[in-house]
């Protein structure tokens, strides 16, 4: 107990850089700046039901779940096969995997637009068999593909290190008892994954729904996700209040969304943040 | 009692070129308790997968029944095993981990709750079907893992070493619980085991195993007073193991004195090796003794004395319940039918 002065600095650290700032944002999001000073009001977060916010918020949503959703179906399966392999392979497996995480993330976008832009080597390529050139670029697609492309590897490592411990008796005792691989894998292996899959769901979905550089570049200068709405808000428009009230809907929707999935992290082991 | 239910033809199996099991035949039959025994790596546990269908045996066959099922995945076959450590499904309670064979044989739900119910009153765990199995002790959870097995009414049931993660007591009424069992239900119980008395304890028959080949097979008495080698003998109970020269049949020469016994058939002259048990060994008077010895150490074992004698050179073990005191000179006898008489093995 006498050695708890250690985490003074910690502790400094994060009421700095952490509870001042929440509290600040929060103050933001329920002033208004007018004439006679500031004034306390709900009509930041009243603006954001706008349709035309509302719709933004909605696709945000939707684009990070699609692709929360592509990630988990890549990566299942992507995942078992890295707990199934032998040391010595998986060693390989996971290298050429976890390799791209190493470089920036904004070069790895950029990567991207060279390559499905209009002059891009796939339209190049495309043109020697006489194709006309795609519009690849600046849609859902290029945006759900820069999200999938850039978050798999945090849905895939931990399923994977749920999967690779699993007991193979518990596999055993299975197929011991009357199953075959599609049953051991629908009433065994997959719900005790489970936990892993939760973790994983968690971990793209929450830099999927506010990413802003993905949309910026893949997205193109008009495709606007609740990411880039927050940054407008700061950088051109010189909002603040209203930027600070998004971020809160934000944080509360992150909040719920975590509170679920940490029900499913933690069910088999009992107790966690809001066992 | 005598039908054969499985049977193990020359089966061998490599691993990666290692040798696990080499040509190992054995005849289970119905309703028999039968015990594989042998230190770890001797292929006890090889052997008790590849009947589970775990493994493939790199060469022999294995038949249920008279019929071959070398190539039946293990889901298909009527054996069920219960595992060391117990592989419980943690994510079910402690009633679904029972009806997990039954849901998978589509048994409908009334069924399934009649044949759950039976089964754990029968294991003693009425009462803990909501539980989930991490809150369980070590004994309870065995208890499931015996329940989820038996509750599918296997022909066989095969335990690798379930016993082995409980505490001395427990593991002892297990024994007996599980040899109870075996003999209500009538089902034949091929168990896995490294601890010798619970063979003797709870066996039919006990085949004792080392390096993959099988040393010998018979009840738990034969293999106790006529182990076929000195590996047997060291490996079941305490033993006295010297070398020895058989004159002719029925006289045996070892620490420098001529025996009477009770084997013959080696041929004269011949090389063998003698073992006696320590209870075997009598302590006398001096002047009565065939061996003239003194004591070298005594420990108490509770219901007895464990002495060493010092006798013609030879270090002896005795088991008795009258203490002699530490250098006290005294005489050693053995009787003829306690003498065993077995073939040099040729070691490796």
């Amino acid at each position: 107990m006498k050695i708890r002065w250690i985490s003074t600095p910690y502790i400094v650290w994060m009421i700095m850089f952490t509870v001042v700032p929440l509290l600040l944002v929060f103050f933001f999001s329920i002033t208004v700046q007018t004439d006679e000073g500031i004034t306390f009001t709900l009509e930041n977060f009243k603006k954001l039901s706008e349709p035309i916010y509302l719709k933004v918020l909605w696709r945000s949503i939707y684009l990070a779940f699609v692709s929360t959703v592509i990630c988990l179906l890549l990566g299942y399966p992507m995942a078992m096969i890295l707990a199934g392999t032998d040391v010595k392979r998986k060693n390989v497996l996971i290298f050429l995997f976890v390799a791209p995480m190493w470089m920036n993330f904004l070069l790895r976008t950029y990567a991207w637009l060279t390559l499905l832009e209009k002059n891009g080597l796939i339209n190049t390529v495309l043109s020697l068999f006489g194709i006309k050139p795609l519009n690849l670029l600046y849609n859902n697609l290029a945006v759900l593909l820069g999200m999938v492309y850039n978050f798999l590897p945090f849905m895939v490592l931990p399923i994977y290190s749920v999967l690779s411990k699993v007991d193979k008796s518990v596999i055993e005792a299975a197929q011991d008892l009357g199953a075959n691989n599609f049953k051991v894998f629908t009433k065994v292996t997959f719900p005790l994954s489970l936990p892993g899959v939760a973790s994983g769901i968690t971990m793209v979905f929450m830099p999927a729904v506010t990413t802003f550089v993905v949309p910026r570049l893949l997205g193109g200068a008009q495709f606007t996700l609740i990411g880039n709405l927050i940054e407008r808000q700061f950088v051109l428009v010189g909002d603040w209040n209203f930027g600070s009230a998004i971020s809160i809907v934000m944080m509360i929707l992150i909040l719920i969304s975590m509170g679920i999935m940490s029900r499913y992290e933690t069910e088999h082991v009992g107790g966690g943040f809001f066992g | 009692m005598s039908e054969n239910i499985i049977e193990l033809i020359n089966i061998s199996k490599d691993y990666d070129g290692a040798e696990a099991l080499k040509d190992v035949s054995l005849t289970i039959k119905k309703n028999e308790f039968v015990t594989l025994l042998g230190p770890s790596g001797c292929g006890k546990t090889t052997t008790l997968r590849i009947i589970a269908g775990f493994e493939n045996p790199t060469e022999g066959t294995i038949l249920f029944e008279g019929q071959n099922i070398n190539s039946l995945p293990p889901y298909k076959r009527k054996v069920n095993t219960v595992f060391q450590r117990y592989a419980l499904f943690t994510h079910m309670n402690v009633f679904e981990n029972v009806a997990f064979g039954l849901r998978i044989k589509k048994f409908d739900n009334k069924t399934i709750k009649e044949k759950v119910s039976n089964v754990l009153h029968m294991v003693n765990l009425s009462g803990y079907e909501k539980r989930s199995v991490d809150s369980l002790s070590g004994g309870q959870q065995q208890r499931v893992a015996i329940a989820r097995a038996l509750v599918n009414e296997p022909q066989v049931l095969l335990l690798d070493e379930p016993l082995a993660a409980l505490d001395l007591k427990l593991r002892k009424e297990m024994q007996i619980e599980l040899k109870q069992m075996q003999k209500r239900l009538g089902i034949t119980f091929v168990y896995v085991t490294h601890d010798q008395e619970e063979a003797l304890t709870m066996s039919d028959t006990i085949v004792v195993m080392r390096d993959g080949s099988i040393q010998q097979i018979g009840t738990p008495v034969e293999i106790y007073n006529e182990p076929k080698n000195a590996f047997v003998a060291d490996f079941i109970g305490e033993s006295n193991i010297i070398d020895g020269t058989m004159l002719r049949d029925y006289l045996v020469r070892f620490a420098g004195h001529d025996f009477e016994c009770v084997d013959k058939g080696f041929g004269e002259n011949k090389e063998v090796d003698v073992v006696v048990r320590p209870e075997d060994i009598k302590i006398t008077r001096e002047e009565d003794g065939m061996l003239k010895g003194v004591i070298k150490s005594v420990t108490f074992k509770g219901v007895h004395y464990e002495m060493i004698a010092e006798a013609n050179g030879v270090q002896w073990i005795i088991h008795s319940t009258a203490m002699s005191p530490v250098d006290s000179r005294v005489g050693l006898c053995i009787h003829p039918n306690d003498i065993q008489i077995m073939e040099k093995v040729v070691s490796e």
